[in-house]
């Protein structure tokens, strides 16, 4: 299958009801947040990880869809993987392109994030993806907030004695009531040439953006939900418009109700189609 | 003989790492004339041209930000990938739970700049001047790009337009940046040195200073 010919980047909000949905590890795992303007971040590398771990529930780490960061908690792991036997069979000392390539053929977060591949003296064994994720930030400012809960038990018998049997231990959570976040992406279809990122791997991703919240549930996260997804497809590989003014086109909008932001009804979300530029789609996945 | 062209790029954070520091990432005060490189090289570059970049304008003040995040420790191993490719067993994978790092980022926060560059010939092609300029501004005015360009990591993605009249950049008098990472010289690609300048800000602006003047050291 052709890789994709088309410059795509696309808009994507999802929200959290009563929990955290990145933890910031400077700060006691609080909900990140930008100091200055109290928006709620999440960043590139957690949305990464979402897609991730959705596409190896979907595809069970079968090649073409292997998965090569993983994390321990879903893993599937299958001994015998039905790798795909290298092309050229006589191969005996295969050089650095040919294992990206093979790595780019097999494993889909390498085909659409790019990966490192190391080598001591020559090291140019990196894949640039063609999917560029930013930074998430909430449309409104967050109020963290840090809830005290108890556990009825202990750990250990010396906890127990301190605490002449009544074994309780005090623990803490940390959580939004509510946040709206905004986040932004980009593909190119010059590094989906190099490679291999295909039409079927963008419906992955879509399919991954679209649902990847309703696997991922736990309980830090809370209830979080992708609200909408919407991709502008240039007609061509360089594209037709600078990407920020297509970003431009969709405002978020918080409804004058008086009342702090609680849920997804109190946000309307105005797309400028009539300034859609020549050359560009605008697609509403979600 | 040469045209230079000028652009205007911006975004919400940068990261231009200082070399010294990279493994928990502090970012220069400024962008890096090789990041400024990048940047329009994303935007249209050809092998029979190299772009120079003469200034850098910093329309913002500098101000920083302190991001943490769970990254890898370790790189795949191409031995991995081989003895995968060959026995069509082996697993190739990286549990991101045993090789966690956690790496603070100092970042900086809400920049803009407008980079003055200009391009000279390497190859015959690249002689042809009128129309590597024409496609570079054709790309530019129509916001075209080979992939949106970045400010130092890909995370940061940045924004870009033409523009005409530079604005004065609200930071005044000198200062000293120390000694900045110029480029890499990829002249042999099995041993890639770096390549530094004593940048100084005057007023906003830096001036890089030619690639082949003895200014730049490596």
């Amino acid at each position: 299958m052709e890789a994709i010919k088309n410059r795509y980047e696309f808009v994507y909000l999802f929200d959290v009801e009563n929990g955290n949905p990145n933890g910031d590890p400077d700060a006691g795992n609080m909900p990140r947040m930008d100091a200055e303007t109290s928006h709620g971040l999440v960043t590139d590398v957690s949305i990464k990880r979402k897609i991730r771990n959705f596409v190896e529930i979907v595809h069970k780490d079968q090649a073409p869809f292997c998965i090569y960061v993983k994390e321990k908690a879903i893993l599937t792991k299958q001994q015998e993987k039905a790798y795909i036997a290298l092309k050229d069979e006589g191969n005996d000392n295969p050089t650095i392109e040919n294992a990206r390539d093979w790595m780019c053929k097999n494993f889909y977060d390498v085909r659409t994030f790019g990966a490192v591949m190391s080598l001591k003296e020559f090291n140019c064994g990196q894949v640039r993806g063609p999917v560029q994720i930013n930074f998430a930030k909430s449309i409104d400012p967050i109020m963290p907030n840090e809830l005290s809960i108890t556990r009825m038990a202990v750990a250990t018998e010396a906890e127990a004695k301190k605490q002449k049997g009544d074994n309780r231990t005090i623990g803490k959570k940390a959580l939004i009531h509510y946040g709206l976040y905004r986040t932004e992406g980009y593909i190119s279809a010059h590094f989906a040439q190099n490679t291999g990122f295909n039409e079927d791997d963008l419906q992955m991703l879509w399919m991954a953006l679209i649902n990847m919240y309703d696997h991922d549930h736990s309980a830090a996260r809370g209830k979080m939900n992708a609200r909408r997804l919407i991709v502008f497809k240039h007609d061509g590989m360089l594209g037709n418009a600078p990407a920020h003014k297509l970003f431009d086109l969709v405002k978020v909008i918080r409804k004058d109700d008086g009342l702090p932001p609680r849920s997804f009804d109190q946000y309307e979300v105005r797309i400028e189609r009539d300034r859609l530029p020549d050359g560009v789609e605008l697609m509403e996945m979600l | 003989m040469s045209y230079g062209v000028k652009l205007k790029v911006w975004g919400e954070r940068a990261c231009f790492t200082r070399p010294e520091m990279k493994v928990e990432r502090v970012s220069y005060d400024v962008m890096t004339p090789s990041a400024a490189r990048a940047v329009i090289e994303a935007i249209y570059w050809k092998p029979s041209i190299r772009w120079v970049v003469e200034r850098i304008h910093v329309l913002k003040p500098i101000r920083f930000e302190n991001i943490r995040r769970n990254e890898l420790e370790s790189k795949l191993s191409k031995n991995m990938v081989v003895k995968a490719m060959r026995d069509g067993r082996s697993p190739v994978e990286i549990f991101i739970e045993d090789k966690r790092q956690q790496r603070a980022a100092m970042v900086l926060r809400d920049v803009a700049y407008v980079i003055e560059a200009h391009f000279e010939a390497v190859e015959q092609d690249g002689l042809n001047e009128g129309k590597h300029l024409d496609i570079f501004n054709r790309r530019l005015a129509k916001g075209q790009c080979f992939y949106q360009p970045y400010l130092g990591t890909r995370e940061f993605s940045a924004h870009f337009e033409p523009i005409d009249e530079i604005p004065a950049s609200p930071l005044s008098g000198e200062r000293d940046l120390g000694w900045m990472l110029y480029d890499m010289n990829y002249s042999d690609p099995g041993h890639i040195r770096p390549k530094f300048f004593h940048a100084k800000m005057i007023n906003g602006v830096v001036h890089i200073p030619h690639p082949d003047s003895a200014e730049v050291r490596q």
